[in-house]
């Protein structure tokens, strides 16, 4: 006899009520301001879809974008290769190999808003270490907060130092599992140092560098306490990325239909992206 | 094809070995002849897939040679060996299809596509994996993994020996007595000389024609299965080989005749002279129930299908029997009888009786 109760339910609802607490109930008030104009004192126009057309007509919306693809784009370039690179050089075993777990963690064990702190201070012309160096050692023309260019390879060096570390980590412990007879085995059959990696490290490696792409992805196309703290999305506007110009406009301007709008936009671009390459990365482990 | 000779060869794997318990191979002399088939047959830790790996060269030993057709190789790495080696897991190259790994190894050496083709063809006929050559291999069943790593071994026509690191440990039971045959008929129609590593008497002595004993980082016998199974030269491999083992049992040496219990025991032959711990040994199918001889009580009696073990107790020893026929009942008084013929006394371990000359 099967007993039919709804017992289970209650086990299910405290964490339904935490999600519905920190992610429902926040993300349905964004609905909310979405749709609607408001000017204070809680007296609301009802806008339609008004906001999210005029956000996918907006050349700084189409601006910042562009930027947050570009800026994700380079360095999921760079970092997951140089992982991969660092994870392959690292010791397998011996009195090496916690000292190098424990120097690859420790960028990522500071917090975010000192990170871009430090680098700021690290890249200033007079007094940094590095701005210091370029501009009066090398002579090179170094300001982030006068050149554009300068702030972009800033906050990427910035972003590759903190984070590379994370695919560093999953990347090696994707080589640690590796069994030995398989590297024994490719010897034997007269296999090339390039054969190894393209035949039995990387595909061995694919399951957690998925992960480190997608980690990598969602972290930093929501990126924003970093360049903030370090650029505040200048100089002009060439480091505003998305997150920094839904703050301006949500904070700065007071526009919160826009704004929410907008992180609905946001949300489901980042969404839309990670479940693409999610599904096209497992598509042939299911068969 | 190569004869393989195995010359002094010891290997500790730490840097200043002081102990002999230091050595994981302590001393070893084999020569393997071309086109054997050899099974390494050994507990746990014996040093076998050590001594695999030296052959291999995946390890170079601390003393000693490995010399292949008399040549020196003791340094040559294994892609310069022609050696071929299966492992306890099948290795597979899992984004290759079936035919691109079968076809691997000779790729790798430049061997041109038309004769890959040709040798990855006759291997697959062989293997009977011809049907899914295109397949990806990640799909497929560890047997028929394991089938595509022995192919690897195989494809290669020059290769001077391959290895099988107990090859059938992650196979279902029924699969394993297939591909166990498969293997056998392969040695016999490729010729290779092959090593098979395992801790499993049975699959040594359906593979191998010479069966090479470990223990211990030393080899105990080199012998075909008959030979280990009648005249074992170490308590430890008629132990270790038979089902149940040999019994191996302490006596007591009176003016060179051997008493159990009190009870003189005839053996094969003239004991060598000698002194040290003598222990008779007897295989349990040689003890038989008798009219008179040596007192014993039935301890407990298994029946095994085809015939009955019966455990005995002469004294505080433990005497086991294998016997056809009726079987008498848990605690009866009964008399055991030895076949003197295979009765051998062993001292320190190693034998020391030699077969009487034939009249």
């Amino acid at each position: 006899m099967k007993t039919e109760n709804q017992k289970a339910w209650f086990f299910v609802l405290p964490v339904l009520l935490l999600v519905a607490f920190n992610a429902l109930i926040p993300m349905m008030t964004v609905v909310n301001y979405s749709v609607q104009e408001t000017f204070g004192d809680n007296v609301f126009f009802w806008q339609g879809l008004d906001w999210f057309e005029q956000l996918l007509r907006s050349e700084r919306f189409h601006a910042s974008l562009g930027r947050q693809f570009l800026f994700t784009g380079i360095i999921l370039l760079i970092q997951i290769p140089l992982g991969v690179v660092i994870a392959l050089a690292m010791p397998r075993q011996g009195f090496w190999v916690p000292v190098c777990l424990v120097l690859m963690a420790l960028p990522m064990l500071i917090p975010w808003n000192v990170v871009g702190a430090m680098w700021n201070i690290f890249t200033l012309p007079d007094i940094g270490l590095v701005g210091y160096f370029l501009n009066h050692t090398l002579g090179i023309t170094y300001d982030m907060t006068q050149n554009p260019l300068a702030a972009w390879i800033t906050i990427i060096v910035m972003d590759v130092w903190h984070w590379t570390s994370l695919v560093v980590l999953l990347a090696y412990a994707g080589l640690v599992s590796i069994p030995d007879a398989y590297y024994q085995a490719a010897r034997i059959d007269g296999a090339s140092n390039w054969s190894v990696f393209r035949f039995i490290q990387l595909p061995k490696m694919k399951q957690v560098l998925t992960i480190a792409i997608l980690l990598r992805f969602m972290d930093s196309f929501n990126i924003y306490t970093e360049p903030f703290v370090l650029t505040g999305g200048g100089p002009g506007n060439s480091t505003t990325l998305l997150s920094i110009d839904l703050v301006k406009i949500a904070l700065g301007q007071f526009d919160l239909g826009p704004a929410a709008a907008m992180s609905l936009i946001y949300f489901a671009i980042t969404l839309l992206v990670s479940w693409l390459f999610y599904t096209l990365m497992t598509r042939n482990d299911a068969k | 094809m190569a004869k393989i000779t195995l010359q002094n060869l010891r290997h500790s794997y730490s840097a200043n070995p002081t102990s002999p318990s230091d050595y994981a191979l302590k001393q070893i002399d084999v020569d393997w002849q071309d086109g054997g088939a050899y099974a390494l047959l050994g507990p746990s830790g014996c040093g076998k897939s050590t001594l695999l790996n030296i052959i291999s060269g995946l390890l170079i030993p601390s003393h000693g040679k490995i010399l292949f057709n008399d040549r020196d190789v003791t340094t040559v790495p294994p892609d310069k060996r022609n050696i071929a080696q299966v492992f306890q897991f099948p290795v597979i190259y899992d984004t290759m299809t079936v035919y691109d790994n079968l076809a691997f190894p000779l790729r790798n050496r430049g061997v041109d596509e038309a004769r890959v083709a040709k040798r990855v063809h006759e291997i697959a006929e062989m293997l009977e994996v011809t049907a899914m050559l295109k397949n990806r291999a990640s799909g497929l069943s560890p047997d028929v993994k394991q089938k595509i790593s022995m192919g690897r071994g195989l494809v290669r026509d020059d290769v001077n020996v391959v290895m099988f690191d107990e090859p059938l440990t992650m196979i279902d039971p029924h699969l394993k007595w297939k591909l166990r045959s498969k293997l056998k008929e392969l040695h016999q129609r490729v010729r290779a000389t092959m090593i098979y590593v395992t801790h499993d008497q049975t699959e040594a002595l359906t593979f191998a024609d010479q069966v090479v004993v470990m223990q211990d980082g030393e080899v105990v016998q080199i012998g075909t299965p008959v030979d280990l199974f009648e005249r074992p030269q170490h308590t430890f491999v008629g132990h270790f080989i038979g089902s149940p083992g040999m019994n191996v049992l302490k006596c007591e040496l009176r003016e060179g005749v051997p008493l159990l219990g009190g009870h003189p025991v005839a053996l094969e032959g003239p004991i060598n002279s000698g002194f040290g711990k003598f222990e008779i040994g007897i295989r349990p199918e040689f003890v038989s129930l008798a009219p008179q001889g040596l007192p014993a009580v039935i301890r407990k009696v298994s029946d095994i299908g085809r015939h009955n073990v019966v455990e005995a107790m002469v004294g505080d020893q433990r005497i086991a029997a294998v016997i056809d026929g009726p079987v008498p009942g848990q605690g009866d008084a009964v008399h055991l009888a030895f076949n003197a013929a295979q009765t051998r006394l062993y001292r320190d371990g190693w034998i020391a009786t030699s077969p009487a000359k034939a009249a």
